[in-house]
């Protein structure tokens, strides 16, 4: 287990390199001088003449990078071209707001699409499946901006059940009254799409020999359905969650975006309407990391979950 | 692939996943729809349809036939320039833009009076009294353009490096297998979003080229695995043996036996992409301002929806709606008409 966690670790390192790469071509390279840019957002010419030093455009390339990896290093990508602001404290205001909606809106979505799926899984081929599995179609085929906007017309806008937008100062506040239409919006979206996946995982397990066994030991339905094949389901089902961590950790651009949240997300949004590069540079190569470390933790939760896997 | 080179008795693969798509009714009714927006798009491309789209051919904010004429359809500016030529004057002060008004409505007064507008449009007009139904076919050539592209950039890019990966394996697919999961450490939306940042170009071709430059990684890693499956078969050998060059061995003779994979794939990421386009453009990283997308609809809707005009969300919501549902029924019914087994 430990000679897998290193070994896994190690190879991060070429990975990271290339992120690092990626980033650095793009945005140094191809992104190129910023004064260009810059001219009719910042009206000082002083201020751009410091960013420019501070990136280096006039060093040759690899110099250039090795700001880039010492600020990479450090954690200190300098300040917020449009706000002055310093990246990192950016980083630690904005993440406690968008991880107050996403994570309930990771797990309610998980819950209620694995009940969902359950259920039609258990009843398929029946008129219930069919037509859920219909809506499932459609559902999918609207444009999450379309579930945005009626939404928060509807719920908050006509009816008032909810806040438009907004955001306070206290945690629950934020959660039970800001984050409550936000939440909805993401699990419906979320819904469809992942209770056709887990139907498929379900579907998969059903025709197990094992399912048949437990049935035929007198087992009640219950049990067959809600601990053995959940638990053998629940592999891939972890799989499919945990895929979806590192997108989270960039905001659900739209949701924050609309609802007014002040999140990482809204920010990366603001950053590329105001051409903000060392916003977004953080925040990729940030969240290229922690993708990696969450990729790893993946693995490791399959082997807790499932006792055959083997990790190698 | 080709259909004669087959000996006469046994049909090709395509034509026994023609005959089983043939047979699955849903899958056929996709087909036509996809193939009538298809036509449309040809349509709006040859300028057949919706040319005029921009023309301000009804009131603003025009009602849809069907709902009837309910207002006047909102201030008319140029009319009340035209007409209301008085304006109270507060003793002492001058009007500043007394000379700048005279000059418009002389110059109103010397033009032709505009065509009449329509009180009401087949699906409703926008702000400025366009029809929405031009708008949305318009709509849906940007995005059927864009979608189908950048799949087809997506999969020939992945299909080239998936391919060199598969077959030669070693060194080749450690750099090419690097590049993957370079690629794939970043979350999908936000590559998109930080190369739009450095572009910082609207357009049709630009969010073309994001799209297919990054959302080749899927496919690169089936058809690799396709390729790798591939390699060792004795149909290969045999064409080795026969002095057919490596080039030769991956592209004519093993891609046509991989080549379901990558329709399906083509077909998914259409889909996939159509839906990138739609949120690029309405956060406005997208197609220009001089481009009708549905996501420039919807942005525009948004704010009509507030103000209780709802055609123009109904009518780029029902036209992608369609489009996508029939989009990935169709791509379910060709898989399972190209890989009888998954079923």
């Amino acid at each position: 287990m430990t000679a897998f966690i290193i070994r896994r670790l190690l190879q991060f390192i070429p990975t990271l390199l290339g992120v690092v790469l990626l980033v650095f071509i793009l945005f140094n390279w191809i992104g190129g001088d910023p004064a260009y840019l810059l001219a009719g957002k910042i009206s000082n010419p002083e201020q751009i003449a410091n960013i420019r030093k501070q990136i280096g455009v006039d060093q040759p390339y690899h110099i250039q990078l090795w700001i880039f990896i010492t600020q990479i290093a450090t954690g200190d990508f300098g300040v917020s071209w449009a706000t002055n602001e310093k990246v990192s404290t950016i980083f630690a205001t904005r993440l406690v707001p968008s991880l107050t909606v996403l994570l309930p809106m990771l797990v309610i979505g998980a819950l209620l699409a694995m009940g969902l799926a359950l259920l039609v899984a258990y009843r398929r081929g029946s008129l219930t499946d069919r037509a859920i599995m219909i809506g499932c179609t459609v559902g999918q085929s609207i444009s999450i901006l379309v579930y945005i906007i009626v939404f928060q017309y509807v719920f908050a806008y006509q009816l008032g059940w909810f806040p438009v937008q907004g955001w306070g100062q206290d945690f629950w506040i934020n959660l039970i009254k800001f984050s409550a239409l936000p939440i909805i919006v993401g699990v419906a979206v979320s819904l469809a799409p992942d209770t056709r996946l887990y139907r498929t995982f379900f579907l998969d397990e059903m025709h197990q020999d094992y399912v048949r066994t437990a049935r035929a030991s007198g087992l009640s339905e219950s049990r067959v359905m809600g601990v053995h094949v959940l638990r053998n389901a629940a592999i891939p089902i972890v799989t499919n969650v945990m895929i979806q961590l590192p997108a989270l950790l960039a905001g659900a651009f739209l949701i924050e975006r609309f609802f007014s949240i002040p999140g990482i997300g809204r920010e990366v949004l603001l950053a590329v309407e105001r051409s903000d590069f060392p916003l977004i540079k953080a925040v990729t190569v940030y969240v290229a990391m922690a993708t990696l470390v969450i990729n790893l933790l993946t693995d490791i939760l399959y082997k807790a979950i499932d006792p055959r896997v083997q990790l190698k | 692939m080709n259909a004669a080179a087959q000996s006469p008795g046994s049909p090709s693969l395509w034509a026994l996943a023609w005959r089983r798509l043939k047979r699955d009714r849903v899958g056929m009714v996709s087909l036509a729809l996809v193939g009538g927006y298809v036509l449309v798009v040809i349509a709006a491309e040859l300028g057949l349809v919706a040319a005029d789209w921009a023309r301000e051919a009804g009131v603003n904010y025009a009602p849809p036939a069907f709902a009837g004429s309910t207002d006047s359809g909102g201030p008319q500016v140029n009319a009340d320039l035209r007409t209301n030529a008085t304006v109270r004057h507060e003793p002492g002060i001058v009007d500043p833009l007394a000379s700048v008004l005279n000059e418009l409505r002389q110059n109103l007064a010397a033009a032709p009076p505009e065509a009449p507008r329509a009180a009401t449009l087949p699906l409703g007009g926008d702000k400025w009294g366009r029809d929405v139904l031009k708008k949305a076919v318009k709509g849906t050539e940007t995005s059927m353009v864009v979608g189908l592209v950048a799949a087809l950039l997506a999969v020939a890019i992945a299909t080239i490096m998936g391919a060199y990966a598969g077959y030669y394996g070693g060194r080749m697919d450690d750099i090419l297998n690097w590049l993957y999961s370079v690629f794939t450490a970043i979350p999908y939306l936000l590559l998109v979003l930080a190369i739009a940042a450095v572009l910082n170009q609207k357009g049709t071709l630009t969010v073309i080229l994001i799209l297919g430059l990054t959302g080749w990684t899927g496919i690169f890693r089936l058809v690799r695995a396709e390729y790798i499956k591939h390699r060792t078969r004795e149909y290969v050998l045999a064409a080795d043996a026969v002095g057919a060059s490596h080039a030769q061995r991956m592209f004519v003779h093993i891609l046509p036996n991989v080549s379901h994979v990558v329709l399906v794939q083509l077909s998914l990421h259409v889909v996939l992409f159509i839906k990138m386009e739609v949120i690029l453009s309405f956060l406005g990283f997208g197609v220009g301002v001089d481009t009708v997308s549905w996501g420039s609809m919807l942005n525009e809707s948004q704010a009509e929806l507030i103000l209780g005009k709802w055609w123009q969300l109904a009518a780029a919501t029902a036209a992608m709606a369609v489009l996508v549902t029939a989009f990935s029924l169709f791509t379910d019914a060709l898989r399972d008409a190209l890989d009888p087994r998954l079923k």
